[in-house]
C-alpha cells in the first residue's frame, strides 16, 4: 500500500458550474475514498412553505433549479393537485409533457456540451450549446420564458399553444435530429472521446440499485427505473419505454442520454400528434387538506415531491428529494479505484446539480 | 397501477422492518422529517416502481437509530433531519455531526433546539 494523501477537490473546480467538495483519499494517482461536503448554497426553499400560499409556492419551486425548472412547476403542481383529488384537462397534461421532454432535450444537450468543455473539446462544447438554444427559442415561444416559465399552475397551466405552434415545433425538432446525430456521433465514435469515458467509473446494476442510483445514471447500469412508466401526465397516453445501457461505465451514461434526446423528440411528436382540444385549466376553489408523495421523471432522474396539506392556504411541509441528492452515494463509489485525472469528468457524469441538491 | 403507500410504525421497530424492505429487494428513496407534536418521520422505499413509505412520529428528546448500516445512502437523508430539524440521529455511517449544511441558523425548522 503506497502513502496515502488527501486532496481537496473543489468547491470552486473548472469543471464545477456549482459548488460541491469532496475530499479524495489517494494512493499515488488512484482515489481509494471519497467524501462529500456540500450545503455550501442551502437556501431553505421547503422552509418558505411557511410563508408562501400553496398557489404561490409554484414559483418557489421552479427556482430550485434553472435547469429543470419546468418540472419542478410541474411536479410541485402535481402533488398539490393530486393530494386535493383535482383533475385537470387532458390539452393540459399534454403541454405539460410537451414542455417536459423538452426540457428533457435541452438539458442533455446541455450536459454534452460541459462534457466535452470537461474534457477540452470546445468546438463540441460551442456545438451542443448552440443546438440547445433552438430549444429554448421554442420556450420562448410558447411559454415566454427560457429559463423559468412560470407556465404550470395548480389546476393546469397558464397559457395553450396553438397547434399550428406546435406542428412548427415538430419543423424545428425534425429539422434538428440531423444536426444532432452529427453532434452526438461525435460522443459516440470519436477515439479520444472514448478514451476519457469507455471503462471509467463502472457501477454494477446490483451497485446502482443498492446504492440508490437515479435516472441516466442508473439505466447506464442496466437498471429499468424511469417514472414515465408511472402513466402520470400524458405518458399513459405514449408508447414509451425506458432506454437503458449496461456497462455502467461513463460511456454508457452518455449514451443513454444521447438515445434519450431522440426519444424525447419521438414522445413530443406523439404529443403532438394526439394532443386534444379543449381547456388548459380548471379553477382551483378548495384548499390542501391531504398529503401526497408524487414521483416525476427529470432529466437527471426521479424527483419526489411531497406535500401536505392541512386546510389552510399555507402547506404544512413541502419535501423535494433531488435527482442529484440520490446519485452522490453512487459518485462516491464510481470514484473508488479511479485516476485522480479522471474525478472532474467522473463528476459531470451524473449531471450533478447542486442548486437542485441542497434547494 | 403502482403501489405508493403510507405505513405506520412505532419507532421500536424502524430497524426491524427496514431490514425487512432489504430483504424484499427495496432500496431507500428518500426520507422527509416533518415538525409536528415531536417529529413526523417518513421512509419511503421503492421497489420496481412500487413506493412504501413507513411513518413514525417521535418526541423532541427521543434518539432515532440510523438506518445507514442497512441501506447506506440513508446516511445523507439523516444528516440533512439533523441539520434541519435537530433531531437526534445515532450510528450513522457518516456523522457530519451537524455540519452538512453551512446554516445561518442552527436547525431552522426547531430553533428552540
Amino acid at each position: 500500500m503506497g502513502k496515502r494523501t488527501i486532496i481537496p477537490f473543489g468547491p470552486q473546480h473548472p469543471v464545477l458550474p456549482e459548488p460541491i467538495h469532496l475530499d479524495l483519499v489517494m494512493e499515488d494517482e488512484v482515489v481509494v475514498e471519497a467524501i462529500p461536503s456540500i450545503g455550501f448554497i442551502h437556501r431553505g426553499l421547503e422552509k418558505l412553505v411557511e410563508i408562501k400560499e400553496f398557489t404561490e409556492y409554484v414559483y418557489v419551486a421552479e427556482r430550485i433549479c434553472g435547469i429543470c425548472s419546468f418540472m419542478h412547476g410541474m411536479g410541485y403542481c402535481q402533488s398539490v393537485e393530486h393530494g386535493m383529488n383535482l383533475t385537470i384537462p387532458r390539452r393540459a397534461e399534454y403541454l405539460r409533457t410537451i414542455w417536459a421532454e423538452l426540457s428533457r432535450v435541452h438539458s442533455h444537450l446541455l450536459w454534452l456540451g460541459l462534457l466535452a468543455d470537461g474534457f477540452g473539446f470546445e468546438s463540441l462544447f460551442m456545438h451542443s450549446w448552440r443546438l440547445r438554444e433552438k430549444i429554448l427559442d421554442i420556450f420562448e415561444a410558447t411559454t415566454g420564458g427560457r429559463v423559468i416559465f412560470s407556465v404550470c399552475k395548480i389546476g393546469g397551466v397558464r397559457r395553450d399553444v396553438s397547434n399550428e405552434t406546435l406542428q412548427s415545433i415538430i419543423k424545428t425538432l425534425v429539422d434538428m435530429e440531423a444536426e444532432v446525430k452529427e453532434l452526438t456521433d461525435v460522443f459516440i465514435n470519436d477515439y479520444t472521446v472514448k478514451s476519457r469515458t469507455v471503462g471509467v467509473g463502472v457501477m454494477s446494476l446490483q451497485e446502482a440499485h443498492d446504492l440508490g442510483a437515479v435516472g441516466p445514471m442508473g439505466r447506464a447500469s442496466g437498471l429499468v427505473q424511469d417514472m414515465r412508466l408511472l402513466g402520470y401526465a400524458a405518458y399513459d397516453d405514449l408508447d414509451f419505454a425506458p432506454i437503458v445501457e449496461t456497462a455502467g461505465d461513463s460511456y454508457a451514461r452518455t449514451v443513454v442520454r444521447i438515445r434519450e434526446i431522440f426519444q424525447s423528440i419521438d414522445l413530443i411528436k406523439q404529443a403532438v400528434a394526439k394532443i386534444p382540444d379543449g381547456e388548459v385549466s380548471v379553477p382551483v376553489k378548495d384548499v390542501p387538506r391531504a398529503e401526497c408523495f408524487e414521483r416525476l421523471e427529470q432529466p437527471r432522474g426521479e424527483v419526489i415531491y411531497y406535500t401536505k396539506g392541512i386546510g389552510t392556504k399555507f402547506l404544512e411541509r413541502v419535501r423535494v428529494r433531488t435527482p442529484t441528492f440520490a446519485n452522490i452515494p453512487p459518485l462516491l463509489h464510481c470514484l473508488k479505484g479511479c485516476d485522480l485525472a479522471d474525478v472532474p469528468i467522473l463528476i459531470l457524469t451524473i449531471d450533478p446539480c447542486i442548486s437542485c441538491t441542497e434547494r | 397501477m403502482y403501489e405508493n403507500s403510507i405505513i405506520g410504525i412505532e419507532p421500536a421497530n424502524l430497524m426491524k422492518e427496514a431490514q425487512k424492505l432489504k430483504d424484499e429487494g427495496y432500496r431507500i428513496v428518500q426520507i422527509c422529517a416533518n415538525k409536528v407534536n415531536g417529529f413526523e418521520l417518513s421512509y419511503s422505499f421503492d421497489r420496481e416502481h412500487d413506493m412504501k413509505t413507513l411513518r413514525m412520529i417521535i418526541a423532541e428528546e427521543d434518539e432515532v437509530m440510523s438506518i445507514s448500516h442497512i441501506f447506506f445512502p440513508a446516511f445523507l437523508y439523516e444528516n440533512e433531519m439533523k441539520d434541519l430539524f435537530g433531531i437526534k440521529i445515532t450510528n450513522l455511517v457518516l456523522d457530519f455531526n451537524g455540519n452538512l449544511y453551512k446554516l445561518a441558523q442552527k436547525t431552522p425548522w426547531n430553533p428552540q433546539n
